[in-house]
């Protein structure tokens, strides 16, 4: 007995948004990456096109992080003073898809850094690295306006992917990406509704950028609220295949900045003894929540364990086979 | 097949009687073809309608019960693809497999300390999926008593040879597991064995269409407690035939496909074996087993099952009062917040993280976030000072200063007059609460 497969019918499809510029296309990368462009709900090729697997970007910072657990510094412990050899490290040893910059170090409470000496940041990890990169302020709304601009002037042509334009201060990223060719990121605080509202008002200063943009919808870490994240970005992206164009942008999640400040990924095991191994435990938090947000449709993690990073780019591999 | 609202309405009396609730036997009908109220409830339709109806009137998965006595596992019974359009009703039961030929009495001992408390829920491992990799009935049965006897978790007995099968049902069958699994050359005597003990049977199809055969087959000898394995084992794949059982059984009312689903991971590796497991609850699988008993892996394992099921339309809090983190003294730090439980457990996170002890003190906002409880009035000055007093906070501490959110900053005037406290006002966001414990209480 044959049964009769039920697939849904979209009317629409996720825009596919390029990351990054070659030399013949006005920048240094060695490669440009493709994101979005899903014709049917996470991974069923059996229904429509996932035409770009989800990427995985790796974190670094202008500063040593010296807020990260032990066991996760570790792994970059010699390279902890040199962006560019942190991002190479990601990029040879990690296989990052992508390297996502955070300039902490311009934070007015750590080191105050000027626009200039985070440009000069930027460009020793455009030379170190071929990959595409992502780049984050320090997350303080009215200094990162003061430096996106300048970073994104100095790597014109890159194609940045540039974070980040939230509903009451999107103006400053939206025109560094319009005048310097980049994509932007587009945050909301777990809101459907802000999130399609900041893309109009994005697309009201410029039309062409509606094809730039990656939501960030904001995610909670698995056991903290991840279910909400989780179910947002399922009716966005349901509402995205179902033609709601101011919805139908690729994503992106920081995955590694929400899990690690969680007691379930740094407690040790002596503090903890029936939680088992904390590194094991760490890794697999992070994956999880990893895992577990592919299922909603999101497109690029961002993440800081080389070893979860491993595990999520395997799974990736296994959600990509063919299951029509 | 699911009938129409003008299907059903045929076969009923069409009195307009009201008895069932509704005001005439359409609405009741279009109401039972949207599955929101049961055939039951018209008093006067005839049998012969009731067999013509009986596929409108039962849910489309059906709820099968594992287990006995006071330790029954529920599985099936969904209604839906998404969650956000309505609650996810029986979270998947999480088996971990034991092998006939292993170390039983340890592994059954690891699977026995499986159990995690956190942010105020326990959770725990439900089930022994005991598999007979031996080959051989003695040795499966002679296992089955030995894990009979260390645990009273449900049991899954896995093994294609009915002869084992009954051998292990003579010790088990009164605690009601599963049977895995009858298949095309063994399904009628497993279905005689389940029937006869009462058990929930695992049907397994090479793919889609086979089990759909097998299924009806097994229904055709009467046995309807079920649970699916579409025999797929790569995790794509599974995703793919785990979503076509629920939405065939959901949206189409494919009869072959409404019962509960079940699967086995596949990869060696604990760590990759549990994102698989990610996978599956998140789409749909009402039961998976595993090898792993890593209490590292299980803990995401069992907290994303937990964030799965909960109840999206309805906020989670936590008991309002006062919570002690760390050992507390009469110098401790005294914080405040609302008791919308993500709020609570993301501020109990950060300043456990401190290292400093502190007071948390829960408000009874009825389970809602912090500006939203502002804005509604239920996060007041006067509630939180009504708190400090009430939970006997001059007594617990002795510097009289309590740390309210940064959000709600406009605060502090109208509660440092309505409690006599100094008030500091705190980081907007949780993740702020650490370095500013560091700056100010370190």
């Amino acid at each position: 007995m044959a049964v009769e497969l039920f697939k849904e019918k979209y009317r629409s499809q996720v825009r596919e948004v390029v990351l990054g510029a070659t030399k013949e296309e006005g920048g240094t990368r060695s490669h440009t990456l493709k994101v979005g462009g899903e014709s049917a709900l996470p991974f069923l090729h059996f229904e429509g096109k996932i035409p770009n697997r989800p990427l995985v970007a790796m974190e670094i910072w202008d500063i040593v992080p010296e807020e990260w657990p032990a066991g996760l510094k570790s792994f970059f412990e010699d390279v902890y003073n040199d962006p560019g050899a942190w991002a190479k490290k990601c990029v040879e040893e990690y296989g990052a898809d992508l390297i996502a910059v955070r300039f902490k170090s311009a934070d007015p409470d750590i080191k105050d850094a000027s626009a200039e000496e985070c440009i000069a940041t930027l460009k020793k990890v455009l030379e170190a690295v071929g990959v595409p990169l992502i780049i984050y302020g320090c997350g303080k709304a009215e200094k990162d306006n003061t430096i996106i601009g300048p970073l994104a002037e100095a790597a014109e042509g890159e194609n940045l992917l540039l974070g980040v334009a939230e509903q009451d201060n999107f103006k400053s990223v939206a025109s560094a990406a319009m005048a310097y060719k980049h994509c932007l990121i587009a945050q909301s605080p777990i809101d459907i509704n802000i999130a399609k509202q900041l893309n109009i008002l994005i697309a009201e200063m410029s039309t062409p950028l509606l094809d730039r943009i990656v939501i960030d919808p904001t995610v909670a870490s698995l056991g903290y609220g991840i279910e909400y994240s989780y179910s947002i970005m399922e009716r966005a992206r349901f509402g995205a295949l179902q033609g709601d164009r101011m919805l139908a942008m690729p994503t992106i999640a920081n995955v590694g900045h929400e899990v690690w400040s969680k007691k379930e990924s740094f407690i040790s095991e002596e503090e903890q003894p029936g939680w088992g191994c904390q590194e094991e435990r760490s890794i697999g938090w992070e994956a999880a929540t990893a895992g577990a947000l592919l299922q909603a449709g999101m497109d690029i993690l961002v993440m800081r364990n080389p070893k979860a990073v491993g595990l999520v780019k395997k799974l990736i591999d296994d959600m990509m086979q063919d299951n029509s | 097949m699911g009938l129409t609202g003008l299907e059903i309405f045929k076969h009923l009396p069409k009195t307009n009687c009201k008895k069932c609730g509704f005001p005439t036997c359409l609405a009741f009908a279009m109401a039972l073809a949207n599955g929101k109220t049961s055939l039951d409830n018209c008093p006067d339709v005839s049998d012969v309608a009731k067999e013509a109806l009986s596929s409108a009137a039962a849910p489309p998965i059906r709820l099968v019960k594992v287990g006995s006595g006071d330790n029954v596992l529920e599985m099936g019974d969904e209604t839906e693809i998404f969650r956000h359009d309505k609650r996810f009703n029986h979270p998947t039961v999480v088996a971990i497999a034991v092998n006939d030929n292993e170390d039983i009495d340890a592994k059954i001992d690891a699977i026995n300390g499986l159990a995690f408390d956190r942010v105020g829920q326990h959770y725990e491992v439900d089930m022994v999926a005991l598999v007979n990799a031996s080959g051989d009935a003695a040795t499966f049965k002679a296992a089955a008593e030995k894990a009979a006897a260390k645990t009273q978790k449900n049991f899954t007995l896995v093994t294609a040879d009915v002869a084992a099968m009954e051998g292990a049902l003579q010790v088990l069958a009164g605690r009601k597991p599963v049977i895995y699994a009858a298949d095309k050359d063994n399904y009628e005597k497993m279905t005689e064995l389940a029937k006869a003990n009462g058990c929930p049977l695992a049907v397994k199809g090479e793919n889609l269409d086979d089990l759909a055969e097998l299924v009806d087959k097994i229904v055709a000898l009467g046995y309807r407690e079920l649970v699916l394995d579409p025999g797929s084992r790569d995790t794509s794949k599974v995703l793919a035939d785990m979503t076509q059982i629920r939405r065939l059984a959901v949206r189409k009312k494919f009869r072959s496909f409404g019962y509960p689903t079940m699967v086995f991971t596949s990869k060696d590796d604990p760590q990759e074996e549990m994102l698989q497991a990610i996978t599956y609850i998140a789409k749909y699988t009402g039961l998976v087993v595993l090898n792993t008993t890593k209490k590292e892996l299980l803990l995401p394992l069992l907290s994303w099952r937990a964030n799965v099921y909960t109840d999206p339309q309805k906020p989670v809090a936590v008991e309002p009062g006062v919570y002690e983190i760390g050992e507390v003294n009469e110098n401790s730090p005294v914080y405040c917040t609302t008791n919308f439980s993500l709020t609570y457990f993301l501020v109990e996170g950060e300043v456990d993280a401190t290292r400093i002890p502190s007071y948390i003190i829960s408000v009874d906002t009825g389970g809602i976030s912090v500006l939203t409880a502002y804005a509604d009035n239920k996060f007041t000055a006067e509630k939180i000072a009504a708190a400090i007093k009430d939970l006997g906070m001059e007594e617990k501490v002795k510097h009289k200063q309590i740390v309210i959110p940064g959000a709600v900053a406009v605060l502090k005037g109208k509660l440092e007059d309505e409690s006599g406290w100094e008030v500091i006002v705190g980081p907007r966001e949780s993740a702020g609460i650490q370095k500013f414990a560091k700056e100010r209480f370190a």
